[in-house]
């Protein structure tokens, strides 16, 4: 094999990696990113918090466990607003009114929801009829052959 | 047996189940995550300038009258730098642009600036993202579109293609 047919695809590696090296910011993170608030209740309000929100950057993680700039940045905004007196409950309204109930991983129950929080109890249901005409035909089954 | 074929029919939801799951993993859902901040004013800011030469952006400058654009933007996203031409068409338009600088060094957007063009008035720095939250905004470059009155009408999200321009123009002097 030729010496350029092995450093393409090694120079096109290299290329993906460092496109999104470039794509980040220079600053370095928000105060209160990785620094936690000196009252310990406050920083307990704020960690419940961080945990149930989702950050918008890599989706799947809550902003406490991202590294994301962005997601530093909304830790910041919590702890600021934790420790300027905000309760969590409005914290998390003041979210949703940006980016809608997907930032919580706490949604609320509505039209969109509702099948998640019934389908356990539909599945019980339609379980436990099959399971009851099961046993219903094994009962009549049995008397018959008696 | 009746029909023995009822006999596959658990495989068969079992595989269409695996073949879903298959699906999302190999095309994994990129769900964009639109603003719910529109048709409502805009969030109350007095950013400093970004950089030497260009004014800050208070929010109260963006009611005067004038519909106009807020892109949101950083010199170190390198999807704002194909937006710039486009950026360059809007303002020759006559369409008004403000910027907003996430996460950005003076220097850096001096050198953006330089480098892909000023099409802003204005330039406010948004350090810790924290406008860009108040905005419903997820990422750069973002460009929302306002009224007269400093009501934000529409969000456009990821790069304004060329294609976009005449309509935005349009949607702009409807707004007048």
């Amino acid at each position: 094999m030729s010496l350029r047919l092995l450093l393409l695809p090694l120079l096109c590696l290299l290329g993906a990696f460092a496109l999104p090296l470039a794509a980040q910011d220079r600053l370095p993170p928000a105060p209160y990113a990785y620094q936690q608030l000196k009252d310990p209740a406050q920083e307990a309000r704020a960690k419940a918090l961080m945990e149930e929100l989702r950050c918008l950057v890599c989706q799947g993680q809550s902003i406490a466990d991202s590294d994301a700039p962005l997601a530093g940045d909304m830790r910041h905004e919590v702890r600021s607003k934790i420790a300027a007196g905000e309760s969590p409950a409005a914290i998390k309204a003041w979210l949703v009114a940006r980016y809608g109930n997907w930032v919580s991983y706490d949604p609320p129950f509505d039209t969109a929801t509702a099948l998640l929080w019934l389908g356990p109890l539909l599945f019980l249901v339609i379980g436990g009829w099959l399971a009851f005409g099961r046993f219903r035909r094994a009962e009549s089954d049995s008397e018959d052959a008696s | 047996m009746k029909n023995r074929w009822v006999l596959f029919v658990p495989l068969a939801i079992m595989g269409l189940l695996f073949g879903a799951f298959v699906y999302r993993l190999v095309t994994p859902a990129e769900t964009l995550i639109q603003s719910q901040w529109i048709d409502k004013p805009m969030p109350l800011f007095d950013l400093p300038p970004a950089t030497a030469g260009v004014p800050g952006l208070k929010s109260s400058q963006l009611a005067d009258g004038r519909p106009r654009l807020v892109n949101v933007f950083a010199s170190w996203c390198i999807p704002c730098r194909a937006e710039a031409p486009q950026l360059e068409a809007l303002k020759a338009a006559g369409v008004p642009i403000d910027g907003i600088a996430i996460r950005d060094r003076p220097e850096d957007v001096a050198m953006f600036l330089k480098e892909y063009g000023n099409p802003f008035d204005r330039i406010g720095s948004d350090m810790q993202s924290s406008v860009q939250i108040a905005l419903g905004s997820s990422g750069v470059p973002e460009t929302f579109l306002i009224d007269g009155k400093g009501i934000i009408r529409e969000q456009i999200q990821g790069v304004i293609l060329a294609d976009q321009v005449p309509g935005i123009v349009a949607r702009l002097e409807a707004m007048k």
